[in-house]
């Protein structure tokens, strides 16, 4: 069987600076998985949606905005409503330390902050499928 | 064959179980050992639905065009489903799989289910799964299928033999002016789009076109040629009356369902005799690479391994005959 590892790249809200999640997404198809993405300016709704058609092991949500203490627990609870609760969430952009602690209690495994290397996204997505 | 596991994700799909249907379609992605069971289950070859494939250069506008057919079918209230391939890197294995960015429109419609698939190695601007998928999509009701292809080159048709529909799009300045005189490529499109028809060039591609359809040696199989821009939907009004018209001449269901049936044969006897004559050389030499070693030790040829080959199957069919 060769399973390859889904990530889904979003960018919900009305922020539309994807330089950060086009940088991610290049470097996680360079360590071998499939990467959705879907673009920026998407709703909650749409990420959950397109996470769940395309079966994803890990969405990646990132932000610049502002907002993600709105719509980063928004993406979540739909998730948790169309039957994804067990897609790992994990986030990224311009996020104060501590707002890390309430993101982390919505379900989001990991934040990644401005200035992390690719390679410790990468890394963390290689940890989270061994302990599956 | 059937196990209640089958019957259980068989049923996922058929109900349209949004999150089953999306796994199924994992399961035949990643050959899943209940995969062949699934399909089994879920395969009719005389479906009502339809499947359009849509192919052409990179850059034809493939995403933004199917963007717009989504739309068409959605207004008449059909379930669309979509497919789109991008190709994954030969180095690594990954793939970036940006089609959903020009699909924006359809996001949070419950009626659309797009699915994105890395071609994996398959050459032929399709997905190896990318025939199972679309059956699995039929099968959950979506009406039509629509299959982008990754984007080709000049001699990868596979896409005309797995569609019910192809429509193959053109662009200025791609070259296509000399691409069209090209055998293979042509001969796919049950329709001609000649896209970005705003844009300059557009009358000299539909002159190259037209003169290499005059080449057909069966001018009554001569496909439609239709110009439109994806982009500003100019056109897209005739192209979908075309696809229509094009559809309600496909009245041979009966005929759909062979050549589809004998296609999926043809490609699982390709697929199970690859299967075979690997295990075979693997039980003669003990891998591929052994039997590559004992060649260039000149213990034989591939042409003496192929002949070993059909020998043993040859054997195999004459034991089985006297039983």
């Amino acid at each position: 069987m060769d399973r390859k590892v889904r990530v889904l790249i979003g960018k919900p809200g009305l922020d539309g600076h994807d330089r950060g999640a086009k940088y991610i997404a290049r470097a996680l198809r360079d360590a071998g998985m499939e990467v959705i993405y879907t673009g920026i300016r998407q709703t909650p709704e749409a990420i959950a949606n397109a996470s769940i058609q395309e079966d994803v092991d890990f969405v990646g949500l990132s932000l610049l905005s502002g907002a993600h203490n709105h719509l980063f627990p928004e993406v979540a609870r739909i998730l948790k409503e169309k039957g994804g609760s067990d897609i790992i969430l994990f986030g990224g952009g311009v996020i104060p330390e501590e707002d890390i602690p309430g993101l982390k209690e919505v379900g989001f495994k990991a934040i990644f902050t401005p200035g992390t290397a690719a390679t410790e996204v990468v890394d963390f997505i290689e940890r989270e499928i061994k302990a599956r | 064959m059937l196990s209640s596991e089958t019957d259980r994700f068989a049923h996922m799909v058929r109900i349209c179980d949004v999150r089953g249907l999306a796994r199924v379609l994992s399961m035949v992605e990643n050959g899943h050992i209940l995969a062949p069971s699934i399909m089994h289950s879920l395969y009719n070859p005389e479906r009502s639905s339809l499947t359009v494939g849509i192919t052409g250069p990179p850059g034809a506008g493939k995403s933004t065009l199917t963007n717009r057919l989504i739309t068409f079918w959605r207004r008449h209230d059909n379930k669309v489903g979509v497919i789109a391939v991008d190709p994954s890197s030969p180095f690594s294995g990954g793939a970036l799989l940006g089609d959903r960015v020009r699909m924006q429109d359809h996001a949070s419609d419950p009626g659309v289910f797009i699915r994105s698939m890395g071609s994996r190695g398959h050459l032929g601007g399709l997905s190896g799964a990318t025939r199972d998928a679309l059956e699995v999509l039929a099968a959950a009701s979506y009406d039509p299928v629509l299959v982008e292809t990754v984007g080709v080159g000049q001699a990868e048709v596979e896409i005309a033999s797995l569609a019910d529909i192809t429509l193959l799009v053109l662009v200025p300045g791609l070259g296509d002016e000399v691409q069209a005189m090209k055998a293979g490529i042509m001969e796919i499109g049950d329709i001609i789009v000649l896209n970005k028809a705003d844009r300059p060039g557009i009358e000299q591609l539909a002159m190259s076109v037209n003169a290499s359809l005059e080449l057909l040696p069966d001018q009554s199989e001569r496909p439609p040629v239709v110009k439109c821009s994806a982009q500003t939907g100019e056109g897209i009004e005739d192209l979908t009356e075309t696809i229509t018209s094009y559809i309600s001449s496909l009245t041979e269901r009966k005929q759909i369902a062979r050549r589809r049936t004998s296609l999926i044969l043809d490609s699982i006897i390709r697929e199970k005799g690859r299967y075979l004559a690997r295990k075979m050389v693997t039980d003669r030499y003990g891998s591929v690479e052994k039997a590559i070693e004992s060649i260039l030790e000149g213990e034989t040829t591939p042409y003496g391994i192929g002949e070993m080959l059909s020998e043993f199957i040859d054997n195999k069919r004459e034991c089985e005959n006297e039983h």
